[in-house]
């Protein structure tokens, strides 16, 4: 009651001040009508002002009262100089908006537990082992039929749940049939009960569910999908949709909040694992296997648990491999069973960006120490300005602390408005760069919430960047001496030092910073402007698919229909377009194993002109041809040795033993076939329609155009139906460009490319704007001295150096300091790299150009200002 | 901040026992009763007693309300709570132990 009275009164100080006037007041005049003297009342009564503060004093928290007074004179301060504030108040706000922005993507991304219950429990289960190209692979996809003997064989422990990875399919609701894509993932029905999870309406799969395979035709709708897609109706349940030639009866909506175990994705439609066709596919593995941990089990247990199964499994499929080499026996034989903890569940999103993002949170993380160091500078030169002030301050008797505590309120104040700034500049950012991670066709999605866990890293922030930037400069204004500062001298050396050290600290940073884009920019370019054997511009893809499987006379008339389509160079087919899916085996030669596989694709004649891959030697493939091939330079080198490749036979090999026989009819140039990160390996193209001893129909493939000029999606629509009248039984579905699938492996790259270049613009700009605060200041501060050293004769050039040598250097030695630091923090994204070296001349010199730019245009108006003093006007003054 | 003050015990004590009996007096009033009560030899000093009374408002000893005198100005009028009760019971044992030490004092020495 007292206390909070007290804290109250802080707040009605003049109120106060008033009551306690008035009662002394009619104190005094009660006793003057007892007939005492006025003057002689008053005397008794002491001096009016002392007694008010004193019951003031009682009367409120004065700690409070005099931090409400601080806060009052910073606002002062901080109204007073508007343009000085806005500036470190927008800079500050975009650093700290872009911490808060790199929080909120890591946070939702990597570190927030899943909405489940006992999510501490839930644990991945991947196996891992070494590729061909021995680099160590972890895989978290299981075969069913193993997944059900682990799955019993830890019963009493954990219980192993299975979900597919979660997939874009088309589904068609009601009579209109008309498709549309979503998010389909299947799962263990009883998954919603041992995650804890609540329908929102209707019921969820349960356990009853994974029965019979085939026998359980029911979905259960996320809230977001039900939200978005049906306008939360409340009919919902019962409903039925087609996906996969299968019809679903929708059964319930899932509770809000929960969006998948595969941060990156939200999953629309849930349906029991019993459904998915691949259960009766051996060699498949298409299961994410997850373990929910009994609460007594221990996660190496169940891995032990695990293992000899698994091991089991394993052999008893190298059985089947009769021809396969030893080395590679074993490789697979060596893999290895993890069980590790997954809160946050398991995510391709996850895997590519983790390295990523947090590389991006570092340089955000710089940029705002770059800021501190501004409003630092900024704080320091303000302190020096005010040192009279605060000498006056301490003449009259405030304590250092009070002092200290004036300052840091003010430097509170900033922050706090900063964080204001960068609270609205995250709130647009984030998902601005959730947009940009989102190739077209796969969109993904975060759940971004501006809830308490953003609230206190923003708050945890703020509080760190005022005792960065604040606490020196407070500590420098309370130790001011009076009569030092009042007689109008002061040491403002130790002041420069620290203004000086803090340019050095920004020019390292900032040389980290810029070189670290330049890198990231470097491997987009690279990757981008390689040679990739084809042309893309003006490839426009086709994927089509019939009912029943066709000969090629069927594909050679779509093809020739599309052909004469106009706009249109050429057409050709392929079972999918480059840069898009894998097909291989390993090559054998004269009856032996080679040690190396290849990659494969089936094309149709015609394929490589349309992708305008030159011919070294030999013939294209011919219609009707089914054992022919084209070879790469690649695959010829690795296989075929130094003769003529052209009539050799070779063998390509699948891993359950049977092998199929071509012969070489002609060497074409090199091309990328999947990964734009891989450069050229060897690759076989072999005919379409290639069966054995005799033509295979084929029920699906991939339509390839070449139009004439660039605008090839325009022509999309003419192309579609061009296939459909030469052949109905084709369906398009879906039409892309060659550049698409480009762009699509260099999302992460542009990404990465494009924060990473923001944030050197921004460290650039904030390191120029302290380089050149501080000369400003420096100059301001020895403009009597360069006054003297003109007027005894001293050259423009010798002033020059005198106002940047040591400011310079100092700037210089950082930027030394920075290389290191980079040199440093390259190691750490060396995965997100590609054909990029820190230590390249290419990408220093940029970065070093950059940065010497910055700081010669931070410099030049401070050294134009110093040249130009007139030493008279300056003597003057004085 | 309230300040060390050597009379502050004794002043509290009277100001306390005056309510106690005569509740709801102003300033001047407490001021007069204690100087008559004690027949003008306890006076008290009148720069200390708002401070004073201030102090043990917000301890929770007085409450404070504003009355209309007859002459018509306004005036603040104090009384014991609850725990002003309690604090002068503790006052005046107090007291009276310090009294009967020092005259104990006063008669060995």
């Amino acid at each position: 009651m007292s206390l909070w009275s007290r804290f109250v009164n802080v707040f009605r100080g003049d109120s106060l001040r008033r009551e306690i006037a008035e009662e002394l007041e009619s104190h005094i005049e009660e006793a003057v009508e007892r007939g005492r003297d006025p003057l002689e009342a008053r005397r008794a009564l002491g001096p009016a002002l002392r007694l008010r503060e004193e019951s003031r004093d009682v009367r409120l928290l004065s700690w409070l009262d005099s931090l409400r007074g601080d806060a009052v004179f910073a606002w002062r301060q901080i109204v007073k100089n508007t343009a000085a504030t806005a500036a470190v108040i927008l800079s500050l706000g975009l650093a700290i908006g872009s911490c808060l922005a790199a929080f909120r993507l890591v946070d939702a991304l990597l570190l927030r537990p899943l909405p489940i219950a006992h999510v501490e429990r839930l644990h991945s289960v991947a196996h891992e082992g070494f590729n061909d190209r021995h680099e160590l692979q972890a895989s978290q996809s299981f075969e069913y039929p193993l997944f059900r003997e682990m799955r019993a064989a830890v019963e009493a422990d954990a219980e192993l749940l299975a979900l597919s990875y979660a997939q874009r399919a088309d589904l068609a609701f009601g009579a209109g049939e008309e498709t549309e894509k979503a998010y389909r993932q299947f799962v263990l029905g009883g998954m919603f009960d041992s995650f804890g999870l609540m329908p929102a309406l209707g019921r969820l799969l349960t356990a009853a569910d994974d029965a019979t395979p085939g026998g359980h035709p029911y979905a259960v709708l996320s809230y977001d999908f039900w939200n978005r897609r049906f306008g939360r109706d409340p009919e919902i349940v019962g409903q039925t949709f087609r996906m996969d030639d299968q019809v679903f009866e929708i059964i319930g909506v899932l509770e809000q909040g929960f969006t998948g175990v595969e941060p990156g994705v939200f999953v629309d439609v849930y349906a029991p694992l019993t459904m998915n066709g691949a259960l009766s596919r051996p060699g498949l593995g298409w299961i994410r296997a997850f373990a929910l941990l009994g609460p007594d089990a221990s996660a190496n247990a169940v891995r032990d648990k695990l293992t000899p199964i698994y091991r089991a499994y394993q052999e008893e499929q190298v059985k089947d491999w009769k021809a396969a080499k030893q080395e590679v026996v074993d490789r697979w034989l060596n893999r290895t069973l993890r069980v590790e903890p997954a809160p946050t569940g398991s995510s391709e999103i996850q895997r590519t960006y983790r390295t990523g993002l947090t590389a991006i949170a570092g340089l955000a993380a710089l940029v705002l120490l770059i800021a501190c160091a501004n409003v630092a500078n900024l704080m320091s030169a303000r302190a020096a300005t005010r040192s009279r002030e605060m000498a006056l301050r301490v003449s009259i008797g405030a304590g250092r602390r009070r002092l200290v505590r004036l300052v840091l309120v003010e430097s509170a104040f900033l922050a706090l408005l900063a964080t204001a700034v960068g609270a609205a500049f995250c709130s647009w950012a984030a998902p601005q760069v959730v947009g940009m991670i989102s190739p077209p066709d796969n969109p993904t999605r975060l759940t971004l919430p501006a809830d308490l866990r953003l609230f206190g890293f923003g708050m945890a922030l703020s509080v760190a960047v005022t005792g960065l930037f604040g606490v020196a400069p407070a500590l420098r204004a309370s130790s001011v001496q009076p009569v030092a500062a009042l007689k109008g001298g002061e040491a403002p050396r130790l002041r420069q030092r620290l203004m000086k050290g803090l340019v050095g600290v920004q020019a390292a940073f900032c040389v980290v910073v810029t070189l670290m884009a330049g890198l990231l920019v470097g491997t987009l370019d690279r990757l981008r402007n390689q040679d990739m054997g084809f042309s893309a511009p003006g490839l426009l893809l086709l994927e089509a698919s019939s009912d029943t499987p066709q000969p090629s006379s069927a594909w050679r008339q779509a093809i020739d229909g599309l052909a004469a389509t106009p706009g249109v160079e050429s057409a050709s087919a392929a079972s999918w377009p480059l840069l898009f899916g894998i097909s291989g085996g390993l090559v054998w030669t004269d009856g032996r194993p080679a040690e190396a596989s290849s990659y494969l694709l089936r094309v149709s004649p015609g394929w490589a002109e349309t992708m305008q891959i030159g011919r070294v030697e030999g013939r294209d493939l011919r219609v009707g041809e089914t054992d022919g091939a084209l070879v790469n330079e690649a695959f010829a080198e690795t296989f075929l040795g130094k003769a003529s490749p052209l009539g050799r036979w070779f063998e390509i090999g699948s891993p359950n033993g049977s092998r199929s026989r071509f012969q070489v009819v002609g060497v074409v140039h090199d091309a990328v076939y999947h990964d734009l990160r891989e450069g050229f390996r060897p690759a076989a193209y072999i005919p379409f329609h290639a069966g054995d001893g005799g033509e295979s129909p084929q029920s699906w493939g991939t339509f390839v155009v070449r139009t004439k000029g660039e605008a090839a999606s325009a022509l999309a629509p003419a192309l579609r139906e061009a296939v459909s009248r030469a052949r109905p039984e084709f369906r398009v579905t879906n039409v892309r460009t060659q550049q698409e699938l480009i762009s699509r492996q260099t999302v992460r790259e542009r990404l990465l490319a494009a924060l990473a270049s923001f944030f050197a613009v921004v460290a650039l700009l904030l390191a120029g704007l302290g380089l050149y605060g501080v000369l400003e200041y420096s100059v301001f501060q020895r403009r009597r001295e360069i006054g003297v050293r003109r007027a005894v004769g001293a050259q423009a050039g010798d002033i020059a150096w005198q106002v940047t040598a040591s400011v310079g250097a100092t700037a210089a030695v950082g930027a030394l300091i920075g290389v290191g630091l980079s040199l440093l923090a390259a190691r750490s994204i060396e995965s997100l790299l590609y054909q990029v070296r820190p230590t390249d001349a290419a990408m220093l010199a940029p970065a070093a150009l950059a940065v010497g730019l910055a700081a010669v245009a931070a410099a030049a108006p401070s050294v134009a200002k110093a040249v130009g003093i007139d030493p008279a006007e300056i003597l003057r003054a004085d | 901040m309230p300040k060390a003050d050597s009379l502050q015990g004794s002043l509290d004590l009277l100001v306390l026992k005056t309510l106690s009996r005569r509740p709801g007096l102003h300033g001047y009033a407490i001021m007069t009763a204690i100087r008559e009560r004690s027949d003008d030899v306890l006076r008290v000093e009148e720069g200390s007693l708002y401070p004073a009374l201030h102090r043990m408002e917000e301890a929770g000893w007085l409450r404070a309300e504003w009355v209309t005198k007859d002459n018509g100005r306004r005036a603040r009028a104090y009384a014991l709570t609850k725990a002003g009760e309690k604090q002068l019971e503790a006052e005046e044992s107090r007291w009276e132990a310090v009294t009967v030490a020092v005259q104990r004092v006063l008669r060995t020495v």
